[in-house]
């Protein structure tokens, strides 16, 4: 390590360009970064799902509800511990450029269910009292400024009019893929108010042993083959997963754009590395004539570039997992539990190990394979 | 006087790897600005070339896409008899009350990857009243039988989809009896059938939209009017071309912005690399410089001049990005409309617009790099260089 300042001094001779590589290095991984928590993030939830929770849906379609009464058959069915119920609400809030989720649970049961969402203790009681109160998550208090107790008026979009709500209560995710930005409120308001309707737009079925849950799957479907409304039941973490294969090609997309960054910029970092290399021919002929070896050249080229990739990496991917994390980001809702990952953190720094490689190699061969005498007589 | 061109080009030529690497640079850039923008573009022209200026979509007011909607047998036939309706040669209104639902279907290369399909049971005027929509093969359903049409991108991407086939939902077969073609719009993704067929199997005897005609496609505003103030029924009457526009709004603007932040990070990374070969070019051609001021060119040509061979290196970059980015005009992609919670399949699309602008984008990369080293140059004092 004792040339390390030999390596600084030569980085520092042309500053600029020294500056204009690392940060070009650094936006690379910036954006890699920023790629690739884009499919972390839908890829984890695609994979959340708890264990022992199943989901049933109407097998006709996502949009078909399913009739109330079912609760009691299923509840009664070997294997199942409880079961919930939720339909989707679809409201919107003030010009509703601001999408959210909202919809109606069977308050009890759901949470019960749901260990990840956490409310304070005088606040659940609270929202469990109130047949009109509203569950609401941490991030929509800060976007919208509603504050507890206050009233909010939802537009309904499939289920129509003004829809009023009174904010009982807040909850704090344990698991990011649950999203902080959902809204919700009491099945039974919910069901008044559409004309005892009766009906469920899905089904969460808590089983005792997760081992089961194929078998308890196809029961359910099977007992209601032959009504009006069967139903599709699969684990929470095949109907999460439904929803992440809706984006169809993005991962592939945000791969490729990915790929493209790096290679980008790795072209700029190899055009740099080239010009301080030729740039110092004669001084690596002097090095060489006092002594220097061949494999001590290699290794000092290697290194500059390794300084160049490695400072711009550490920038850039530190950069990026700052930044998310200090402004809270999650894509207007679309990616809840927006982190860079510590894999992601690690495929960077291969990628600028790789870029150290691709970009020192060329220079450093020349470096270390330059004849003398020919060298030293471009020195002047 | 300007300093001849050719001398520039002789530069680059000069050191023809830095040259290639930071023209390789720029087109990676501008082949993804415009691969970025063309999968933009091929989303929203999808749903622009939906809707027909000509027609009026009917929704239960407050419904802000089909799916949410509902409107009575009542107000179809209201509807129907409006004076605003245009009729067909047959003298009936051209009006199309909709049963619109989603199906969730499992693809062809992988049947556990479900996609939400859009199903849309029509009357038999709708083949009239959507007028990009052309049967390609077989024949059209029957009225009373369980038979359905396929828009022909739903064909390679689900199966049983051949005609002669049956595909089965909502607990029935249902024979394919032909394919359809919509002028690259939204139609292309839908399964399309008989209203009276999908009503007793989904959601019971409600339509989701009704579609009609204009008699006079400027009488757009008495029409909504007309239909809005009507008490007996109430609805939101929405110029169907704008509808489906509306329905992009929110997936084409995230890829419009996701296109240009990518896009911009990346060409700042590419304007320094192009800063760097700029000021290393200038280093390493002092001398030269120096002679040009000798004898008697401006420090003015010398900045025209250093900027026109940053242009040209960054120009050379932009027709490389350019033709990189051709091949992926026309690939088909699908992906949900969240505004309709649909999946949609549509084609990338590389205009001639889009192109000439990813060239002037590398150019304006290659002038904002070149400027400041070109500043430099200009500015060389003539006898230390000389020396």
């Amino acid at each position: 390590m004792k040339y390390l300042p030999l390596v600084l001094a030569n980085l520092g001779r042309h500053k600029r360009r020294t500056i204009l590589t690392i940060a070009s290095v650094a936006l690379a991984l910036f954006l890699f970064a920023s790629l690739r928590t884009v499919v972390t993030t839908l890829d984890a939830g695609s994979r959340f799902g708890g264990a022992r929770r199943l989901v049933a849906l109407n097998a006709t379609g996502l949009v078909f509800p399913l009739p109330l009464a079912y609760a009691n058959r299923i509840k009664a069915m070997p294997g199942v511990h409880s079961v919930s119920w939720a339909n989707w609400f679809g409201g919107r809030y003030g010009d509703g450029k601001r999408f959210f989720a909202n919809f109606a649970v069977d308050p009890v049961s759901y949470l019960a269910m749901y260990p990840e969402i956490v409310i304070p203790p005088d606040q659940k009681q609270a929202f469990l009292q109130d047949r009109t109160g509203a569950l609401i998550g941490k991030r929509l208090l800060s976007e919208f400024g509603w504050k507890l107790g206050q009233n909010v008026t939802l537009q309904g979009t499939i289920f129509p009019g003004d829809w009023t709500f009174t904010v009982r209560a807040i909850y704090t995710p344990t698991d990011p893929a649950i999203g902080d930005d959902v809204l919700i409120f009491h099945h039974e308001y919910f069901d008044e108010r559409i004309g005892r309707a009766g009906i469920a737009g899905w089904y969460i079925v808590e089983i005792d042993d997760p081992s089961h849950s194929p078998a308890i799957a196809k029961e359910i479907d099977d007992a209601f083959r032959n009504s009006s409304s069967p139903t599709k039941t699969g684990t929470e973490r095949e109907f999460q997963a439904s929803f992440a294969t809706m984006w169809g090609n993005v991962s592939l997309l945000m791969g490729t754009i990915g790929l493209a960054v790096v290679f980008a910029i790795l072209l700029v970092t190899a055009n740099a590395m080239m010009m301080s290399a030729r740039e110092r021919t004669g001084e690596v002929a002097v090095l060489k004539t006092i002594g220097f070896s061949d494999r001590l050249l290699f290794g000092l080229v290697m290194l500059e570039a390794g300084v160049l990739a490695l400072t711009g990496a550490f920038l850039g991917l530190g950069g990026a997992k700052l930044l998310y994390k200090a402004t809270n980001f999650n894509a207007a809702g679309f990616l809840p539990g927006f982190n860079v990952t510590a894999a992601t953190l690690v495929l960077g720094a291969a990628v600028a190990v790789v870029l150290m490689l691709a970009s020192g190699l060329v220079p450093a061969l020349r470096a270390a394979r330059l004849p003398i005498v020919q060298a030293l007589r471009h020195v002047e | 006087m300007k300093i001849p061109i050719l001398y520039n080009v002789r530069s680059m030529l000069q050191r023809p790897y830095s040259t290639a690497l930071t023209a390789l640079g720029i087109a990676l850039v501008v082949a993804v600005f415009i691969g970025m923008l063309a999968l933009a573009n091929g989303f929203r022209v999808a749903l622009a070339r939906t809707g027909s200026n000509g027609n009026v979509l009917v929704l239960r007011k407050g419904a802000d896409s089909e799916l949410s909607s509902g409107v009575g047998r009542d107000v179809a036939s209201m509807i129907a008899a409006s004076p605003h309706v245009a009729t067909g040669p047959d003298g009936r209104p051209l009006v199309s009350p909709e049963v619109y639902v989603l199906v969730p279907m499992g693809k062809v290369f992988d049947t556990t990857k479900m996609a939400n399909v859009v199903v849309r049971g029509v009357s038999d005027q709708a083949w009239i009243v959507r007028s990009n929509v052309r049967v390609v093969d077989g024949q059209r359903p029957a009225s009373g039988r369980a038979e359905i049409c396929l828009g022909e991108r739903l064909v390679a991407r689900f199966p049983h989809t051949g005609i002669g086939q049956t595909m089965h939902f909502a607990g029935r077969d249902w024979t394919v009896t032909c394919h359809f073609t919509a002028a690259g719009s939204a139609f292309e993704s839908e399964v399309w059938g008989e209203n009276e067929q999908f009503m007793p199997v989904f959601r019971g005897d409600v339509f989701q939209s009704i579609t009609f005609r204009l008699k006079d496609p400027a009488a757009f505003e008495d029409a909504r009017r007309s239909l809005q103030d009507d008490k007996r029924m109430t609805v939101d009457a929405h110029r169907e071309s704008e509808f489906y526009a509306q329905q992009s709004q929110l997936l084409g603007r995230i890829l419009a912005i996701l296109a240009w932040t990518i896009t911009s990070i990346m060409a700042v990374g590419a304007v320094f690399g192009a800063v760097n070969t700029m000021y290393a070019a200038i280093a390493a051609r002092q001398p030269e410089i120096a002679v040009l001021m000798t004898i008697g060119f401006k420090p003015g040509s010398v900045l025209t001049s250093f900027l026109a061979e940053s242009g040209l290196i960054a120009a050379i970059g932009g027709i490389i990005g350019c033709l990189l980015a051709l091949p992926i005009n026309g690939l088909v992609t699908s992906t949900t409309n969240w505004a309709s919670f649909s999946e949609i399949a549509f084609s990338f699309r590389v205009t001639p617009l889009l192109l000439l602008n990813g060239f002037l984008f590398a150019v304006v990369m290659g002038l904002i790099g070149g400027f400041f080293p070109a500043w430099r140059a200009a500015r060389l004092r003539v006898v230390q260089a000389l020396r």
